[in-house]
């Protein structure tokens, strides 16, 4: 019954979404406000209903209700609970379900939290999610309903596919759609403002933050995934230019582009075309994304679901959005008039190369990602694109752009003194070379260059990233006045430095895992023991596991240094049943930044294959991540940009001191 | 024996091969499996989803990775051994594609639009310091308001 009632909410939604899409604009072109505010009240609406079928889903897999097609196919009584919930999404037609989960809810959250934006602005925006809304239960009703029903019901279902029985999946998807479904908004306030012909710095200052939380989200949720891979795919490796890891990869380098054009636009009123045609073009990437993923049209390791109707279905929805919204952009775009002007030595200035460089990267990775799947459906010729291509192509363009951000921040808006800072940047500078310098000594010949480059453009960043909060302060008198000024420098500004900040920790990670990781591989029986960067590792015995729906062939290895004990690990071999598959489970043990990795392989005549990693720093590479999103979310707390408060700066600022803190919340 | 019990279940459990390089396929000569996981690296595992031979765990997988070290011991230069396997696999095998007539606008777009992308950006940057030059002035009808303004001011004070 629940069931039934979760299928009619999706049908109820749809036409619900139809309205939120229709009405307003109709308003709009009538000038009734009544008209545009039922936009909102259907945006509301929509929500509860998406939620309401996601919740009878939810209840189903719970219950292993094995009538419902979905669960059969991808649940089993004996699956522990944890992924019996997070198994809603582990499969096409529930991931399909939160997509629209969330889209629905960024839509109740525009048409709620949006107060202050203009009743026209909001109404375009909010019949714009309508559409899009719309597109998706389509979509979803037609082609994936997840509440089919199977008849007579099994006893028990197929189990989830073992990868993904695991948290990541509880958090990886969620944390990723949040950030890929946000661009939506932003999406629909730039198709707004084209529909309205008229854009401002306003407008800047209401689509920062939602660009913002999207950002966020997406840059933890890409994060998260790539941790994910690295302890379950027991090889270690933790980005494989997978053209699904791509697919999110690239919204999150044009939303990146967006974060900063857009702003340029608020503080300048500069860069307006190019931050709109941005907006729609990161949500077109995310559309992308989700038709690669979604349809099936790739064989990855993350395809799970294929089905070529639902590809030209979403083919349809991805012509239909990014059609029209750039025909709309063709049509409107010279109607927005140039602001600002600054000269090319300036934050504007640096602006500007900090987006030639990310969407010229992002174009690379596209063209990386299509090229193959569009040769082959021309010429029938196959090719392979792989990390090669793109560590080749992507990170020359990665570097001259790491050796701007440092400057870039120290420049002052309109117009910057290059020479200032340059000087102020000179022991910096100096700094990152001997890091260099002494990376690359250690490193020895073969990857000495790479080290002598990766570790100087690392440090540099994160001592730009000191930079560019210590110059702020640096008139201050004593240091007590100094650290009283660092703490009142805009929320933005921390933000900023610490985006930075994070940046440099990712790459200093990832050179450091590049060029100083170790591997052994070795045949081991009971007693035999291994070293590895001076740890050594001695296999002391083996032991069987039973877990609920999986058996484990441990090896128990306890580890000592210099013949001290230091740990023990014990890395798994398990067997899932049900799907007769087995995975690997990585033991891994962290000893500061730095982490030791084992795995099994295949075992004969009394041993087997064991594969050790040392990975120095190797946790650098997300903690880089999550002191980026940390920096974002500063910066999304900072008074000037909350939801809601569209006043200019200086105004906002002194507004906001005077009234309830309740004022400006929500963000 | 318990151990020897758990260690016939691993074998069951692995199912067949399972990890990528096992020690038993090593070359002797340091220098010249180092090259041989070079060239790993650059080659796909034809089977798999998007894994070079060096990570994937398949039968295939293996065999090239004998294949690619058998023509190492050869002599081959790494070139000849990619030569090799992409006359007998295809250019599918390559994981960075070779440039041919097919690929070239694979390679050069990158290229091209970053050429583009730097000119416009010169271009517009250029246009806007036209306008920073024009800005830095005011017009006779600013400096007319200004002057009325300032006036005001000295008249109040």
């Amino acid at each position: 019954m629940l069931n039934e009632i979760g299928h009619y909410a999706l049908v109820l939604a749809l036409g619900v979404s139809l309205v939120q899409a229709l009405v307003p604009l109709a308003g709009l072109r009538l000038g009734d406000l009544r008209l545009m505010a039922v936009g909102s009240s259907a945006a509301v609406a929509a929500f509860l209903l998406v939620a309401l079928a996601f919740a009878a889903l939810t209840v189903a897999y719970v219950r292993s209700d094995f009538s419902v097609l979905n669960v059969f196919e991808n649940s089993h009584s004996a699956k522990p609970l944890i992924y019996k919930i997070s198994g809603v999404w582990g499969n096409h037609e529930g991931s399909v379900l939160l997509w629209i989960l969330i889209l629905t809810l960024f839509g109740l959250l525009v048409a709620t939290l949006g107060r202050n934006i203009a009743a026209s602005l909001r109404a375009a925006t909010v019949a714009v999610q309508g559409v899009i809304a719309t597109a998706f239960l389509l979509f979803i009703l037609v082609t994936s309903n997840p509440f089919a029903r199977i008849v007579p019901p099994p006893f028990d279902g197929q189990d989830l596919n073992p990868l993904l029985q695991d948290i990541g999946l509880a958090i990886h998807p969620p944390l990723l759609y949040l950030g890929y479904v946000g661009f939506s908004i932003v999406f629909a306030f730039a198709v707004a403002a084209l529909i309205e012909g008229r854009i401002d710095a306003a407008w800047a200052r209401w689509v920062r933050p939602w660009t913002l939380l999207s950002w966020i989200f997406l840059t933890l949720g890409i994060a998260m995934g790539s941790y994910w891979a690295y302890y379950e795919l027991g090889w270690g490796g933790w980005w494989f230019w997978d053209p699904v890891e791509n697919a999110s990869f690239m919204p999150w380098l044009a939303g990146t582009a967006l974060l900063h054009s857009a702003a340029v636009m608020e503080k300048r009123d500069a860069l307006k075309v190019w931050t709109v045609l941005l907006a729609l073009i990161t949500f077109s990437l995310s559309l992308l994304g989700t038709f690669l993923v979604r349809s099936g049209v790739l064989t990855s390791v993350h395809a799970f679901a294929s089905d070529p109707t639902r590809g030209l279905f979403i083919l349809g929805i991805l012509a239909f959005f990014i059609g029209g919204s750039f025909l709309l952009f063709a049509l409107r775009a010279g109607s927005l008039k140039a602001g600002g002007a600054f000269a090319p030595i300036s934050r504007e200035g640096a602006l500007v190369l900090n987006n030639v460089f990310l969407t010229t990267a992002c174009v690379t990775v596209l063209v990386g990602t299509l090229y193959p799947l569009v040769l082959e459906t021309v010429t029938g010729q196959k090719i392979s694109v792989g990390p090669p291509f793109f560590n080749m192509t992507f990170i020359p363009l990665m570097v001259p752009l790491f050796v701007a951000v440092p400057f870039g921040t120290l420049f002052a808006w309109k117009r910057g003194d290059m020479a200032a800072a340059a000087q102020r940047l000179m022991a910096g500078a100096a700094l990152a070379l001997v890091a260099g310098a002494v990376s690359a000594w250690l490193a020895g010949r073969e990857t000495g260059l790479t080290a002598a480059l990766g570790f100087t453009l690392g440090t540099w960043l994160v001592l730009g990233a000191f930079a560019e909060v210590l110059y702020r302060t640096a008139s201050a008198s004593s240091l007590k006045v100094r650290l009283r000024r660092l703490a009142g420098l805009p929320r933005a500004t921390w933000g900023s430095a610490l985006g930075h900040l994070g940046l440099g920790l990712t790459v200093l990670g990832i050179v450091s895992l590049a060029v100083f990781e170790t591997e052994t591989i070795a045949d081991m029986g009971p007693g035999d023991t291994v070293s590895i960067a001076g740890y050594e590792l001695r296999l002391d015995r083996a032991s069987e596991v039973v877990g609920p729906n999986y058996r484990d062939a441990v090896a128990h290895f306890s580890v000592t240094r210099n013949g001290r004990p230091v740990t023990q690990m014990a890395p798994a071999r398990r067997y899932y049943p049900v799907r007769e598959m087995p995975t690997t489970e990585a033991a891994i043990k962290t000893f500061g930044l730095t982490q030791l990795y084992v795995t099994l392989g295949e075992a004969h005549e009394g041993k087997v294959v064991v594969r050790l990693f040392h990975k120095p720093l190797v946790l650098l590479i997300w903690i880089g991540a999550l002191v980026a999103a940390l920096g974002g979310t500063l910066s999304l707390c900072d008074r000037r940009l909350r939801i809601g408060l569209p006043a200019p700066a200086r105004r906002a600022s002194s507004a906001a001191r005077g009234q309830p803190a309740s004022q400006g919340e929500g963000a | 024996m318990r151990v020897a019990a758990v260690l016939l279940l691993l074998a069951l459990v692995g199912g067949g091969p399972a990890l990528a390089v096992n020690p038993s396929e090593q070359l002797d000569d340091p220098a010249l499996e180092a090259r041989a996981r070079d060239l790993s690296k650059e080659l796909r595992c034809l089977v798999c989803q998007n894994q070079s031979i060096d990570e994937s765990d398949a039968d295939l997988a293996k065999d090239l990775r004998l294949l690619v070290r058998e023509r190492l011991v050869a002599g081959d230069s790494d070139e000849a051994v990619l030569t090799y396997l992409t006359d007998r696999y295809g250019a599918f095998v390559r994981l960075r594609p070779p440039v041919t007539a097919s690929t070239i606008a694979l390679w050069i777009t990158p290229i091209v639009v970053t050429l583009i992308a730097l000119f416009s950006a010169i271009v517009y940057l250029r246009g806007r310091r036209e306008g920073a030059r024009e800005g830095d002035k005011l017009s006779d009808e600013e400096e007319r308001a200004l002057a009325e303004l300032m006036a005001a001011r000295e008249a109040r004070e």
